[in-house]
């Protein structure tokens, strides 16, 4: 595999007429084509993206000219197919693509490819997909992690420079880690959603995966912003986030405890706490800091991902789009065989517990429960960021675990999501940055910081990087 | 509450518009009984004077001029995932017998 330059020196090289965009997508199709044994990648757009490279050349433009990238197949694009990895959307053909998908091709990159996931997002291994199980690059019998799974395994076998996730319990940070790469799950509403297929309303984020923070800021500074197509989304206070200058000095910087105690591996115990200490060497006060309802979040995310999950998929009901029971009756019938048939285990878990949360009677106990649990969480890290510029620990108790290990029980694997759910829940910017290993398996260190704080977040996430 | 009857699981199912075989009946009875078991932790937590958290992007109300837009695609387009359709509408099954 041969790996790509930094992509500010790619897209120059592109316009400065020194590499083609045509060559570019060219090595992105064969790196795809080598490494298929890793099944990162579900399908390829290999048409539209030659067509687009080849009328990039004629006029090379933008901050991202020619450069290749690789969306999770949960982005709407054209060119082929959008799955999200699930049966029910096998035949699925978008008719327009996803704004962030819009905003790249905008300044000339080209997505070549749809990388595999948890169907609908929904696991922390790839083993959810309806297609196939996504390899670790690093240890063949391992999950890369999930449910952006692909993705990261595509970026680490150099498939693309880039590659787009999407993060709604850890789906970024989790694969990033258990790959080595860098994944950024930016503030809530910091990218339009609009075109990438609905999870978890209320805390779905879009996010590049990347090998270094400086292509990872570039990137978002791009997809960033307001859509009108997308309600949710926020202004963006800076010109631009690609200005990376950092100096550790007089950073305040809090180890999360609840993050550091029993059950965490020793390996990634001592990779981040040689984190820490490069963080001290370098000038950052350092000190632990409790923050003692953030364990809770998971089983606040069990309760309020299921609920908006059962309600997002509602709308897979075999009549407009996606697959539709052949042999049905009449339209009840239509509706129930197309989703029985359509959907897979875990989709269905989500839905039940879901329709079960927020049916009458139980909606107080459980959704109104968690959706207040959820403010104690938020007012904890609002208490924390008065004083410390960042949050740091691990992203997961463990590095990646075998295929097969965690499959038998939901649950187990549920657990998985234990340190990266509570900045869904709250919304602030979390990032993952190789840290180490724990044997030959990698480990990331997890930056979180203050609301709408991402420009900082990833200039730190750089700093890190050059501490070594 | 947390230990679902069969009868619990049909309902569920018939709410979610999912035809359950039997075996998925009995596999989700035991796995939703054990998620909700332990997301029923939360019951322990004190959330006095609290009110929930429904978003955080701290946005009201974002309004924008009630117009009609071309965004330039063709119904064709829009239809082309459709199972059924006639006259440029979606055809679904009968519902009245």
């Amino acid at each position: 595999m041969s790996r790509w330059p930094a992509i500010d020196e790619l897209a120059a090289d592109v316009k400065s007429g020194k590499i083609k965009a045509v060559e570019l997508v060219k090595q992105s199709l064969k790196a795809i084509s080598d490494n298929q044994e890793f099944d990162a990648i579900i399908s390829t757009l290999e048409g539209r993206a030659l067509d687009r490279a080849a009328q990039i050349d004629k006029q090379p433009a933008g901050r991202l000219a020619g450069v290749p990238f690789i969306a999770k197949d949960n982005f709407l694009t054209l060119g082929g197919k959008t799955t999200a990895a699930s049966n029910i959307l096998r035949p699925f053909e978008a008719p327009y693509q996803a704004t962030a998908i819009e905003k790249l091709e905008a300044e000339g990159a080209i997505c070549v490819a749809k990388a595999n996931l948890d169907a609908f997002a929904h696991g922390s291994s790839t083993e959810n997909s309806d297609w196939f199980v996504t390899k670790n690059p690093h240890d063949k019998t391992r999950v890369p992690g999930g449910s952006s799974g692909g993705s990261a395994a595509a970026v680490i076998l150099d498939m693309a420079p880039f590659a787009l996730g999407t993060d709604t319990g850890g789906s970024i940070r989790l694969p990033a880690s258990f790959v080595g790469a860098v994944g950024v799950k930016p503030t809530y509403g910091r990218v339009s959603r609009s075109g990438v297929v609905a999870m978890a309303s209320s805390t779905d984020v879009i996010g590049p995966l990347t090998k270094t923070a400086t292509d990872a800021a570039l990137v978002l500074d791009v997809m960033s912003g307001r859509d009108e197509l997308d309600s949710t989304t926020i202004e963006k206070a800076e010109a631009s986030y690609t200005d990376l200058d950092f100096d550790w000095s007089g950073k305040k910087i809090g180890v999360i405890k609840e993050y550091m105690q029993e059950g965490l591996d020793a390996g990634v115990k001592a990779v981040i706490e040689g984190s820490i200490e490069k963080l001290k060497s370098a000038g950052a006060a350092v000190e632990e800091v409790s923050l003692p309802s953030l364990p809770l979040a998971l089983a606040v995310y069990y309760i309020v991902c299921p609920a908006e999950v059962s309600s997002n998929l509602s709308r897979y009901d075999g009549q407009r789009y996606g697959y539709s029971a052949k042999d049905a009756k009449n339209l009840d019938e239509s509706y129930e065989l197309s989703r029985e048939e359509g959907f897979g285990a875990e989709a269905k878990r989500r839905i039940m517990i879901g329709t079960y949360v927020l049916s009458s009677g139980y909606y107080d106990a459980y959704y109104k429960k968690a959706q207040t649990v959820r403010t104690k969480i938020i007012n904890e890290f609002s208490e924390a960021f008065s004083k410390f510029d960042f949050l740091v620990g691990p992203i997961s108790p463990t590095p990646a675990f075998k295929i097969g290990e965690k499959t038998a029980d939901p649950l187990k694997m549920y657990l998985n999501d234990i340190m990266t759910v509570a900045a869904n829940m709250s919304g602030n910017p979390a990032i993952s940055v190789p840290a180490g290993l724990a044997g030959n398996l990698p480990v990331g260190l997890q930056i979180i910081a203050p609301m709408a704080s991402d420009h900082q977040m990833l200039a730190a996430a750089k700093a890190f990087e050059d501490l070594g | 509450m947390s230990k679902l009857s069969r009868d619990d699981v049909l309902k569920l199912a018939a709410l979610s518009k999912l035809r359950l075989s039997d075996d998925e009946v009995e596999k989700l009875r035991g796995e939703l009984s054990e998620i909700l078991s332990y997301v029923e932790t939360l019951n322990q937590v004190d959330t006095t004077g609290l009110e929930p958290t429904y978003q955080v992007s701290g946005l009201k109300n974002v309004y924008r001029p009630d117009e009609t837009k071309d965004y330039g695609y063709k119904v064709e387009d829009l239809l082309k995932n459709a199972p059924a359709t006639q006259d440029s509408q979606f055809k679904v099954k009968r519902v009245l017998e």
